[in-house]
């Protein structure tokens, strides 16, 4: 620490000269001063030689850099951001109404499919109705003709079965009148037969 | 006195007010950390005024230093 | 040595072309002008190259002088609102200037613009001169009213209204000096470090043992200054958005 003391002190006894320099040195040509090595007239940022030429530089500088600015630097600048932004909107605004559209496309989509499932079960339905129908009438048809056919053939079963039993009894009374005749001698006629033998029925 | 020494002696007395400069920046970001830490939402918002704040602040510490500078070389 | 150690040294001004002098007065090209000539070159050209390709998807420059623009334009926009659109490039103008002239002066053997009280004055002053015109040719005599705080005592009045002179009259002075000191002070303090560092080097093996310290604190510095060189220019520009803001909007 004693040596950075030592040479903060020998810092400033070289800066010593530098006030008495301005003091004598009677400020002309401070801004000349650049080859004189020791001799800096007193402290540059105060030295009011220099300010004209500053304060004239600065104007004819930061002017310059307000007109380039102004005029030509941040308007591109502003083109370029509103560029991206427009971009960018209308980047969105599309998204949004590709959005849109494939939502409404969806939307179509299933309304298709409903209606087409609700046709198709129509349909369905329908086709199912009309066969039953048919297979009914079909049916109905078909039983009406049998149960004909069945009638049909129960009344010629029974006619047979009548006449068959007709036939019958006309035999045994022939029979029955020849067996008669036969053992008694007395001639007995056709009918006299049929009635004992309905009576033997009886 | 010597003209110089007294010159001298001024210039280092007109730096103690930078240290008041240096208490008030100090005081202005310690309230804005502790501001910050209650409300940590709010903070960014502010930080811009905290740096005003502490710009103006510093502003007075500068001037005393620049009478410092004055003193050493101007004068 | 005793150049070498000269903190004041950095911010002597040499005649580049000259002399020159108009109505009395000199105005040679210095070494001062040349850095502002640089600084102008350097913001224009950015900004020009930056927008030059005007891509949708930015590259690294472009993404530069977008930041840049952003900034400001936010900066402007959060404090003076939307009426504030007329003196954008204005602003951007002032922070930028000061920026490059901060930044340009951390590189060895350049020279700091703004570490002469005449520039940082002469803008500080032009800020202050723009706010009242701008704040009479808006709202007329009525501008003044600024210094009238409502809602005051008559009985103290005066006084306050005293009070507010003096401080919008200082506001010149405040931001000027402001930016100079900082400046000149981080200039110097960065020399005088560096002046230790070779102080100490010259004294044999125990000395450039001992100049590590300083020499380290240099290094501390150089990175404050930066910070220092970025926040002066946007307090700078911070403060004539909030200085113009009182003549666009006089109600408190």
């Amino acid at each position: 620490m004693s040596q950075s003391t030592l040479a903060v002190a020998e810092a400033t006894t070289t800066e010593a000269p530098a006030p008495a320099a301005a003091e004598e040195g009677a400020a002309p040509a401070t801004t000349e001063g650049t080859g004189a090595e020791g001799g800096h007239g007193g402290f540059p940022p105060m030295d009011a030689h220099t300010f004209p030429s500053q304060i004239f530089w600065l104007v004819i500088f930061f002017g310059l850099l307000y007109l380039l600015m102004s005029k030509l630097a941040l308007p591109r600048m502003e083109a370029v951001l509103t560029k991206r932004h427009k971009a960018i909107e209308s980047d969105l605004s599309k998204a949004s109404a590709l959005k849109h559209e494939t939502e409404a496309a969806i939307r179509h989509y299933e309304k298709s499919l409903a209606d087409a499932r609700a046709n198709a079960q129509g349909i369905a339905t329908e086709t199912r109705a009309k066969i039953a129908a048919e297979i009914e009438a079909e049916r109905s048809a078909l039983e009406k003709t049998l149960s004909a056919k069945l009638a049909e053939a129960d009344a010629r079963i029974s006619a047979t079965k009548a006449k068959a039993m007709q036939d019958v009894n006309e035999v045994a009374a022939e029979t029955a009148a020849e067996i008669v005749s036969a053992l008694t001698g007395a001639p007995v006629s056709k009918d006299q037969a049929a009635r004992a033998i309905a009576g033997l029925k009886g | 006195m010597d003209p110089l020494a007294a010159k001298y002696i001024g210039a280092g007395i007109a730096c103690i007010g930078m240290g008041g400069a240096g208490i008030g920046v100090g005081h202005i970001f310690g309230n804005f950390l502790a501001g910050a830490l209650r409300n940590p939402a709010a903070a960014g918002a502010q930080f811009t005024n905290a740096l005003i704040g502490a710009a103006l602040a510093e502003g007075l510490g500068i001037f005393s230093l620049v009478v410092a500078l004055l003193l050493l070389f101007a004068v | 040595m005793a150049q070498g150690i000269d903190p004041i040294h950095q911010f002597q001004l040499h005649d580049l072309a000259g002399p020159w002098n108009i109505a009395g007065h000199e105005i040679s090209f210095t070494n001062s002008a040349l850095f502002m000539g640089i600084a102008v070159a350097l913001v224009t050209g950015t900004i020009l190259a930056a927008a030059a390709r005007g891509e949708l998807v930015p590259g690294r420059l472009q993404s530069i002088g977008e930041l840049w623009y952003e900034f400001v334009h936010n900066m402007v926009k959060n404090v003076l609102g939307h009426e504030g659109k007329a003196f954008f490039p204005l602003v951007f103008t002032i922070f930028s200037f000061v920026l490059v002239a901060n930044m340009l002066g951390m590189f060895p053997y350049f020279f700091t613009v703004t570490s002469h009280v005449v520039i940082t004055a002469t803008l500080a002053v032009f800020v202050v001169a723009l706010v009242v015109v701008v704040g009479i040719a808006r709202h007329g005599l009525g501008w003044f009213k600024l210094f009238v705080p409502s809602g005051v005592p008559m009985v103290i009045l005066p006084f306050i209204s005293l009070i507010e002179v003096i401080s919008f009259l200082s506001r010149p002075v405040s931001l000027g000096l402001r930016l100079f000191g900082n400046m000149l002070a981080g200039h110097i303090v960065l020399k005088v470090f560096a002046g230790f560092v070779v102080l100490l080097g010259s004294m044999g093996f125990g000395g450039i043992i001992g100049s590590i310290a300083p020499l380290g604190m240099a290094v501390a510095l150089t990175a404050l200054e930066f910070l220092v060189a970025f926040l002066q220019a946007f307090v700078f520009a911070i403060l004539t958005c909030v200085y113009l803001n009182d003549a666009l909007h006089t109600h408190h």
